[in-house]
């Protein structure tokens, strides 16, 4: 027997509305459906010009990041059950302007995340030119950054984050965990660029240590320890105590790397 | 990059003030136990003992410094708080200037003080 939990969704459509206002829907729900679910049964059995964003249905991709009764995270892994009894309130994510009902405009994280240039910044532009082997880094050089990989840009932490919420410059958990990401990257050499922005006035230094960016965020990325490291290093580089980062080695061809021991042959091919 | 400097000496100038403070505590609450800075009997506010101190060049510089990085550390934390107001970048800018010569202002005028009441304790005889 499908329990039936009241959808409380926000609706808004800038070209008509004159601000958000909140629509309750029945939803009939059984064990296992998610919030996503839920939304598609509302979009399919009673009102389909109901908006909001998704992709992969699996935690995936991070399109549908929304305030689940009150609480940032992902539609498509949250089971409905699990955080509502008979009502749940479904909101876009805060911090953010409305494109519509759901759908938060995310163009203001991007435009922050591409100014701290979060990719592999090389200084030997003839290596990038020709390149003369593969790069090589240890599990402790890859640790290092690992965990910040996970993120999946949902921007659960940008909503969550206390700062951002009254200083909309300030550049916020996901653009600087993944500055954090590529300057603990070994083969990287864009950290005084990356400096330079996360430095500056509304940058690192706006983070209070809330964590709430930690505490939402449904991958389990750290952002809050990322950007704690981020000033640490920051102020290390400002006081030129920084240790001198190690190059990335290079393996020249094949066979030279140490392979792990304790790893599982591959199974012999089928086909 | 600017900002780096200005956070990293707001956090040093709170470590200062953790150790001139803890000093103005230990003279101004326990003085009369300790007769740190407070040589005569009495309270360490009592006349006597407020002269001995304005009299010593120690005591003097340290609260000009004491003066100096607490202005630093609770000016830039009141911007801190200001910018957090998504002001335009015109206003932050006349936020920082107002703030800079209110905090130079007031320094100037605490260590106008200090070497005022440091003549005046040496003018009456105490020598710390």
């Amino acid at each position: 027997m499908p329990a039936e939990i009241s959808f409380h969704v926000t609706r808004f459509n800038p070209e008509c509305d004159p601000a958000p206002y909140v629509k309750t829907y029945p939803v009939p729900v059984r064990e296992g459906m998610t919030v996503l679910d839920g939304l598609h049964y509302i979009k399919e059995n009673l009102d389909p010009s109901l908006a909001w964003r998704y992709s992969c249905r699996m935690g995936v991709c991070g399109s549908c990041g929304m305030l689940l009764n009150g609480r940032p995270t992902l539609a498509c892994n949250t089971q409905i059950l699990h955080i509502a009894t008979t009502d749940l309130t479904v909101a876009p994510l805060p911090n953010f302007d409305i494109i519509r009902d759901l759908v938060p405009d995310l163009s203001t994280m991007f435009e922050k995340h591409v100014a701290l240039k979060p990719h592999i910044v090389r200084a030997d532009q003839a290596e990038i030119d020709d390149p003369a082997g593969e790069f090589y880094q240890s599990p402790e050089e890859l640790g290092a950054y690992l965990q910040f990989t996970y993120c999946i840009k949902c921007a659960c932490c940008m909503a969550a984050c206390p700062t951002l919420a009254t200083d909309t410059r300030y550049l916020g958990p996901m653009p600087l965990a993944a500055a954090r990401r590529y300057n603990a990257d070994t083969r990287d050499d864009g950290r005084s660029a990356r400096n330079q922005v996360a430095g500056a006035s509304h940058g690192a230094f706006g983070c209070h240590y809330a964590g709430e960016c930690s505490r939402v965020c449904p991958k389990g990325v750290d952002p809050a320890r990322a950007i704690q490291y981020l000033k640490r290093q920051l102020v290390l580089d400002y006081l030129h105590l920084a240790r001198k980062k190690k190059p990335c080695s290079k393996l020249r061809g094949p066979g030279q790397g140490k392979p792990l021991t304790n790893i599982t042959p591959a199974p012999a091919r089928t086909v | 990059m600017r900002e780096t400097k200005y956070w990293t000496w707001h956090m040093a100038a709170g470590v200062a003030i953790l150790f001139l403070l803890g000093l103005h505590m230990l003279i101004m609450h326990v003085g009369g136990i300790t007769h740190l800075f407070a040589p005569h009997a009495g309270e360490a506010t009592s006349k006597e003992n407020s002269l001995y101190r304005d009299g010593s060049l120690f005591f003097m510089t340290t609260y000009i410094l004491l003066l100096g990085v607490a202005l630093y550390h609770g000016l830039y934390g009141l911007r801190t708080i200001l910018f957090e107001l998504t002001l335009k970048p015109g206003v932050e800018k006349a936020v920082s200037i107002v703030l800079l010569i209110a905090g130079l202002g007031l320094f100037g005028l605490g260590v106008w003080a200090a070497f005022a009441t440091h003549a005046i304790a040496i003018a009456a005889g105490a020598r710390g």
